[in-house]
């Protein structure tokens, strides 16, 4: 099974993120890194192609800064990256992150696309839908449970109250939640290699999308600051006035 | 209990300024080692130890290894963890190339040491001894044991040991009774007991690798007559696979106070097969070796603890709301207080200091090796075994009284287990005792490397610190501050010197060693932190982490540098007083 597994760098979640007070958009560094969640994704796709003799390529579009985050993914054990790095994409919305990422990966013959649901620093959560129509892909979504068919996948699909079973036949696309396996940790030697594997970067031209911004972000308001909590002081009766409080934020 | 976060920066900018990495890793010796992937090695590594390895720390106290039928059992985490291990590699960055490592200078190895020692030290003593004997074995095996075994050791496959302590051989190991009958084939059969075997016996791995120190027949008494054997739990077979049991018995294992998930084990050697390294009744020089590495292993320990003490003691002391500073209306978190200020300053300055002469030792270990000019390879010899007994038993003491000022911090609550500050300080207190007493640290340094070339040697490193006092001064009012603080403190390590080397009655030397020791490696210490101060002084004036760097080793200059010219002027005060009360009054 060839296997393309989307990818993001992002500002390292552990350092505050900053925003440009201008375009609204995140300040991204040099040294971004892999987003966490991806590590579900990049160990699904590595256990599906180490079954099938198969490959996996990382597929990201980002600016390449020091190439961290994508050292990181390729440090896991992924063959290959294409990374869609050029400045006319700067402030993309999800719609043109698919369509980048759907063209980048019909230029390859891949039987599977893995991504996460949604990605740490944007939180979009509707790009991989987004890519599986563009590339008419069936979509098997929120994957906790993934296991090989003949014809294809079989997953569990996590809902409010349990899950679903779906099957699709390949080739098809996969949306994995964190937890849906144990990401490996990346080994002495895997970060040794890493160095020499090959990373193909493309520019939107190459690509030949239509990079159109839709969508734009009007303004950004911090979060409001939490108002002071009320405090029960208890004199044997306390507990009428905590059911009343959760009979008002309607959770009893 | 706070987590642990390795201190990635503080190290790397360590490996850089002090122990110059990159002029090692340009010697031909590594020259097929890529010096841009340390920082990556160490940062992904650090995520390795934090995950993976540090939660393991309290389960590991709490469960403890247990013994039953013969066998010792670790607890059920860290059989997981050590597979985890194993297979991310981490333990082998620095081993040699050609037996499955990764071929990086030991000075590197020392940075994924160190995060395992913060990360769990019991377990982390499974490492450093399997460390130190892969370093035995690459230089002293024969090509046959090698292959046999070196592999297998820094892939992780198998673990070693270190086999001197008998009941009445502790600190004179010149005492050991353990024999060796010679067999004719070239092998021998070890017979007798041994104690407080570290890792001796355990489930995590397929073999484990003795390396026993027994006296073979036809030597002199004492150290001359001993030799060093490899002893295998399993005998190899012809495809390299363990197969028959050894002679090797694990009595029993020992309740201690710390290191409850490190076996120290009871080991009764009954005709077991034992391979000679080198040459008969020479075992000690090659002990030293297998020693010397491990020494500086126990100091890491000291450092590693004290680093994750800190961390506990900071996180703690931001979130505990008690009592008033004088300008305050409200109490507030006990980290506005002078005095627990005091107590984390005291904590961060040691922790970095010791990193420093750790870094510095171990580089010298590198350099000792790699450097292509013969009087280079000398001189960082010579470095190496002035700074060995130091850096052992000064980053251990030290980190002694870090860990406790870190249940300090805690109030009563570091009293209580649930902080975690108890178990380091209960982990950290077997640091100055094995791997030879501080107390005969003190005396190597001062009867063995003081004299090392006519005393040039030590003279050699103070002049040097003299030099970084003098390149110091007139950079900016902060740098003059240390700069005189380091000169007066050199000044009085250089008389307590001459006056150690000149005396002719070795009692004087012995009396004074310990003070002697601390002296030193306080003078050592303010001296790391100094030039992290030029050099941070040098790089960025913008950098609010630099200029902590700056600001600390003030603060070492200001508060704690001053102690050693106490410890200098003890040094000498002679051993008439140690003996004037007789023994009846002592008890
Ligand atoms: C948890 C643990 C793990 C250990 N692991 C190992 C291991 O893996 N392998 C191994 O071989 N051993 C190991 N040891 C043994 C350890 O190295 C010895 O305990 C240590 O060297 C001290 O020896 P001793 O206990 O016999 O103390 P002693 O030698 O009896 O010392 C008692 C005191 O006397 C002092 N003293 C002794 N001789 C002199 C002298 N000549 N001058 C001045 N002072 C002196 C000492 O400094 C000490 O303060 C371990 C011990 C422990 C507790």
């Amino acid at each position: 099974m060839n296997i393309a597994v989307c990818v993001k760098q992002i500002p390292d979640p552990a350092t505050p993120y900053k925003l440009d007070p201008e375009t609204h958009l995140v300040v991204r560094p040099d040294d971004q890194v892999l987003d966490d969640t991806d590590r579900y994704g990049i160990e699904i796709g590595l256990q599906l192609a180490e079954a099938t003799d198969g490959s996996v390529t990382v597929v990201s579009m980002s600016p390449s800064g020091t190439l961290q985050g994508i050292r990181q993914a390729l440090a896991m054990g992924a063959d290959a990256a294409v990374l869609i790095d050029d400045p006319t994409l700067k402030g993309s919305d999800a719609l043109v992150t698919a369509r980048v990422l759907s063209a980048a990966i019909s230029r390859g013959d891949y039987d599977l696309v893995v991504a996460g649901t949604e990605s740490t620093d944007g939180y979009s959560g509707v790009m991989p839908q987004m890519m599986s129509e563009l590339l008419a892909l069936p979509c098997l979504s929120f994957a906790t449970h993934v296991e090989t068919t003949d014809a294809g996948l079989r997953i569990k699909r996590q809902t409010p109250s349990g899950y679903d079973e779906v099957e699709a036949a390949l080739p098809a696309l996969l949306t994995v939640t964190a937890g849906v396996v144990e990401p490996r940790y990346p080994t002495f030697k895997g970060i040794m290699q890493a160095k020499s594997k090959p990373i193909e970067t493309l520019t939107a031209a190459d690509l030949g999308v239509d990079t159109a911004v839709t969508q734009c972000v009007q303004s950004v308001e911090p979060i409001a600051a939490r108002a002071a909590g009320e405090i029960v002081e208890d004199d044997g009766e306390g507990y009428r006035r905590i059911i009343e409080l959760l009979e008002t934020v309607k959770v009893i | 209990m706070a987590d642990y976060h390795a201190p990635v920066r503080d190290i790397l900018f360590t490996l850089d300024t002090i122990s110059d990495v990159s002029s090692i890793t340009e010697l031909p010796a590594f020259a097929d080692v890529d010096a841009e992937m340390i920082e990556p090695l160490v940062t992904e590594a650090a995520r390795f130890y934090e995950e993976v390895i540090a939660p393991t720390n309290v389960i590991g106290d709490l469960e403890g290894a247990k013994f039953e039928d013969g066998t010792v059992t670790m607890p059920k985490a860290f059989e997981g963890a050590w597979a985890k291990l194993r297979d991310a590699g981490w333990s082998s960055v620095a081993g040699s190339a050609a037996f499955g490592g990764g071929g990086f200078p030991k000075v590197v190895g020392q940075a994924m040491s160190e995060m395992m020692a913060s990360s769990n030290m019991a377990f982390s003593l499974c490492n450093m001894l399997t460390d130190s004997a892969i370093a035995l074995l690459e230089r002293h095996g024969t090509d046959e044991l090698r292959d046999i075994y070196l592999e297998n050791l820094i892939t992780g496959e198998w673990t070693g040991t270190m086999v001197l302590t008998e009941p009445e051989a502790g600190s004179d190991v010149g005492a050991l009774k353990t024999k060796a009958e010679p067999v004719g084939d070239g092998t021998y059969l070890l017979s007798g007991s041994k104690i407080f075997i570290t890792w001796g016996d355990h489930d995590l791995a397929d073999n484990v690798i003795h390396l026993v120190l027994a006296r073979a027949p036809g030597g002199p008494p004492g150290t001359r007559g001993i030799s060093l054997f490899l002893v295998p739990k399993f005998l190899v077979d012809d495809d390299g696979k363990p197969a028959e049991r050894n002679g090797v018995e694990t009595v029993s294992i020992e309740h201690k106070l710390g290191i409850h998930a490190s076996p120290t084990c009871v080991l009764s050697f009954n005709e077991a097969t034992g391979y000679l390294i080198g040459e008969e009744h020479r075992g000690m020089n090659y002990m030293f070796t297998m020693m010397n590495h491990s020494r500086l292993g126990v100091g890491l320990e000291g450092l590693g603890i004290a680093e994750r003490a800190y961390q506990g003691a900071a996180a703690y002391a931001k979130e505990r709301i008690q009592g008033r500073t004088p300008d305050a209306a409200e109490s507030d978190t006990i980290i506005g207080h002078a005095d627990v200020r005091r107590m984390l300053l005291t904590m961060k300055a040691y922790t970095e200091a010791m990193r420093g002469l750790l870094y510095d030792a171990t580089a010298a270990e590198d350099r000792m090796h790699a450097e292509t000019d013969e009087a280079k390879r000398a001189a960082a010899e010579a470095r190496l075994a002035l700074l060995t007994p130091i850096a052992k038993a000064w980053a251990t003491d030290r980190g002694v009284d870090v860990a406790s000022l870190g249940v300090q911090v805690h109030g009563g609550m570091g009293f209580i287990e649930e902080t975690g500050a108890a178990q380091h300080y209960r982990d950290i207190r077997i640091t100055p005792i094995y791997e030879g007493t501080n107390g005969i640290q003190a005396i190597d340094l001062v009867m063995r490397k003081l004299p090392l070339d006519n005393g040039a040697v030590i003279e050699g490193y103070l002049d040097e610190i003299d030099a970084t006092a003098k390149e110091l001064s007139g950079k900016s009012t902060e740098l003059d501050d240390i700069s005189v603080a380091l000169s007066r403190a050199t000044a009085s390590a250089r008389q307590a010197t001459a006056i150690l080397l000149m005396a002719e009655d070795p009692q004087l030397r012995l009396a004074g060693a310990t003070s002697y020791l601390d002296g030193l490696g306080t003078v050592a210490g303010g001296y790391y932190l100094a030039r992290q101060a030029a050099a941070a002084h040098d790089a960025s004036p913008a950098d609010e982490w630099l200029q902590a760097k700056i600001t600390t080793a003030r603060f070492y200059a200001a508060n704690l540098l001053p102690d050693a010219r106490g410890k200098f002027e003890a040094a000498v005060a002679g051993p008439d007083l140690l003996y004037a009360v007789a023994d009846e009054y002592i008890g």
